[in-house]
């Protein structure tokens, strides 16, 4: 980027630099991170953007992800725009506050670096820390290109910040093959982010001057009020979301369709469904099985938390089968998380079809176009009527 | 689109080579992308990085499991059982070596380009670095990317004297390497 930043620039980058530059061009007023594998970049290129004086924010590099989120809750509670990132275990150690800064609406934008919690002793790609915080009252974002990353930081602000949702946002994406995956990323410009991105604005705000308490002991019928419109403004964003991204779309130039992205889905027989990186890699198995006459269409996820109910049911309501691939298991269920949401959306609209489940991609394992294609040809086949497993592990086969 | 794979040890600059052979594509007006093998790096364990490049974006997000190149830094791995696994007929070999390489080490390898990087890395910086010196190799070898976009884009990863003598070892690497084809 150029230092002023005055002229859209292509870099190559990887996700964690896209990250960076995403986090630095929505000037956020506090920045409290802990590094952990495979995060580090995202906070050691916020460091020397600082030290390069391209960011004028409070860095802070506290003792634990735990005191992160504790940090950025005072710092947003006092008006300040907020950043942090992490990954696995570092999600995991501030889970609690995460929660409190849901339940007090604080707009915090935070990347996670997806990786799979540990055990057994485990340092790789999977989706389990997100999937296991999935409830924790943040909206959840995931990428499938570094150029996404960024654009998400981006869009994330204004989603959280706007006074009708005002609702913490969580940029999710692939540890290892998006953070360390470098590709061309144009940079936007500060004055163009500025204009989509306008200064935070919030009241009441902590004032020494008119002390107040913020968070008190409050009565079951007030909580659970709060619970109820906490629960309203995650579903708002939904809409609001797509609203936003249109916005993003006429001002930068790029679009992904919102909530979910879909590719040649309008005329397909069947659908794959998939989350983050390996979408973007399925997208090459479809177009090959459209040529060999397959009528097989894409559906990605974006916007997993709030699951986008309304616009999965419209696309998949002609559909004569569907698979959906999950980077996790769901103990207890046998399948995994993405699966069972889907499985739900399609009860509740009525639809009845084939859907089956792909377990893939956990602890590091690269979901391949040949394991995509093989899913492709399990759904095409429970199309036809015939026999099938509805949970399968392609890795173990 | 082209793939390519490059075997090296930690420390050797491989992850390196896949990030400057990618800026140095797109500076050229292609798509490209570059990512290292996974896990807990460390100096002297094999590494394996992947690197594409196309005429249009790339929606790869995978490792490289059919390479058009081999990039081998060290010639240790010659002998590994896996090192050409998945190759596509009509491959390329570039290889730091010390001699250059004349025998067809696998059916599938019609072109390898010797340098000895270690030798240029030793001379021109003064430690056993190869990677620069090995992207002038790949260039001159492959003509897949110009020497003078590899020479544009070092100043974003060096400074001062190790600019310089990265400099070298990049135009060294393009002139000193040798081709056979089979």
């Amino acid at each position: 980027m150029s230092d002023k930043g005055t002229s859209r620039e292509i870099k190559v980058l990887d996700g964690n630099r896209a990250a960076a530059y995403g986090a630095m061009l929505c000037r956020p007023d506090v920045i409290a991170a802990y590094p952990i594998t495979p995060q580090s970049e995202v906070v050691e290129t916020l460091f020397s953007f600082k030290a390069q004086g391209l960011l004028d924010s409070e860095l802070i590099e506290p003792e634990s992800e735990h005191s992160s989120m504790g940090i950025l809750r005072g710092a947003s509670i006092a008006g300040g725009r907020t950043f942090t990132a992490t990954a696995a275990q570092g999600l995991l150690f501030m889970f609690e506050n995460c929660i409190q800064v849901a339940t007090q609406r604080l707009p915090i934008v935070m990347v996670n670096v997806c990786r799979e919690v540990a055990g057994p002793h485990i340092v790789v790609s999977g989706h389990s820390d997100t999937m296991m915080t999935k409830g924790m009252g943040w909206i959840q974002l995931h990428a499938r290109s570094c150029q996404e990353i960024l654009d998400l930081i981006v869009m994330a602000y204004r989603l959280a910040e706007d006074p009708e949702i005002r609702i913490p946002v969580a940029v999710c994406y692939d540890g290892w093959f998006l953070s360390h995956l470098w590709e061309p990323v144009e940079i936007p410009t500060r004055e163009e982010v500025a204009r989509f991105l306008p200064p935070f604005e919030t009241s009441p705000r902590v004032d020494p001057a008119r002390p107040m308490v913020f968070g008190p002991w409050i009565s079951s019928k007030v909580a659970t009020e709060y619970r109820y419109k906490q629960s309203a403004a995650i579903s708002r964003a939904k809409a609001k979301f797509d609203e936003i991204e249109r916005e993003f779309q006429e001002n930068f130039g790029r679009g992904y369709g919102g909530q979910i992205e879909e590719y040649r889905t309008d005329d397909a027989d069947i659908v794959l469904i998939a989350m983050g990186s390996s979408a973007s890699t399925a997208k090459v198995t479809v177009d090959k099985k459209r040529d060999e006459g397959l009528k097989v269409g894409l559906l990605r996820i974006r916007m997993f938390t709030p699951f986008p109910k309304e616009r999965l049911a419209t696309a998949l309501k002609q559909k004569k089968a569907i698979g959906v691939m999950d980077k996790t298991v769901y103990f207890g269920w046998e399948c995994g998380n993405i699966f069972l949401d889907v499985k739900s959306v399609l009860y509740s609209a009525g639809i009845k079809m084939p859907v089956l489940n792909f377990i893939c991609g956990l602890c590091d394992s690269d979901i391949t176009t040949e394991i995509i294609g093989r899913a492709i040809d399990a759904i095409d086949q429970a199309a036809q009527g015939k026999p099938y497993s509805e949970v399968v592990w392609p890795d173990l086969e | 689109m082209k793939e390519i794979r490059i075997h090296g040890r930690g420390g050797q600059g491989g992850v390196m080579i896949v990030r400057m052979l990618a800026a140095a594509l797109v500076l050229e007006g292609k798509w490209a992308s570059g990512f290292p093998s996974f896990g807990m790096e460390r100096r002297g364990a094999p590494i394996l990085a992947f690197a594409r490049f196309d005429d249009k974006p790339i929606w790869e997000k995978t490792r490289v499991y059919n390479p058009d190149c081999l990039v081998v830094i060290d010639a240790g791995f010659i002998s590994s059982p896996t090192l050409f696994d998945g190759i596509r007929p009509e491959s390329t070999l570039v290889i730091n070596a010390l001699e250059p390489v004349k025998k067809q080490l696998h059916k599938n390898i019609r072109l390898i380009g010797s340098v000895d990087a270690t030798k240029i890395g030793l001379e021109e910086v003064g430690i056993a670095v190869t990677n620069t010196a090995m992207l002038g190799a790949f260039a001159r070898t492959t003509g897949w990317v110009q020497l003078n976009s590899l020479l544009s884009v070092l100043g974003d990863y060096f400074a001062g004297d190790k600019l310089e003598q990265n400099r070298k070892c990049v135009e060294r690497g393009f002139k000193e390497a040798e081709s056979v084809r089979f």
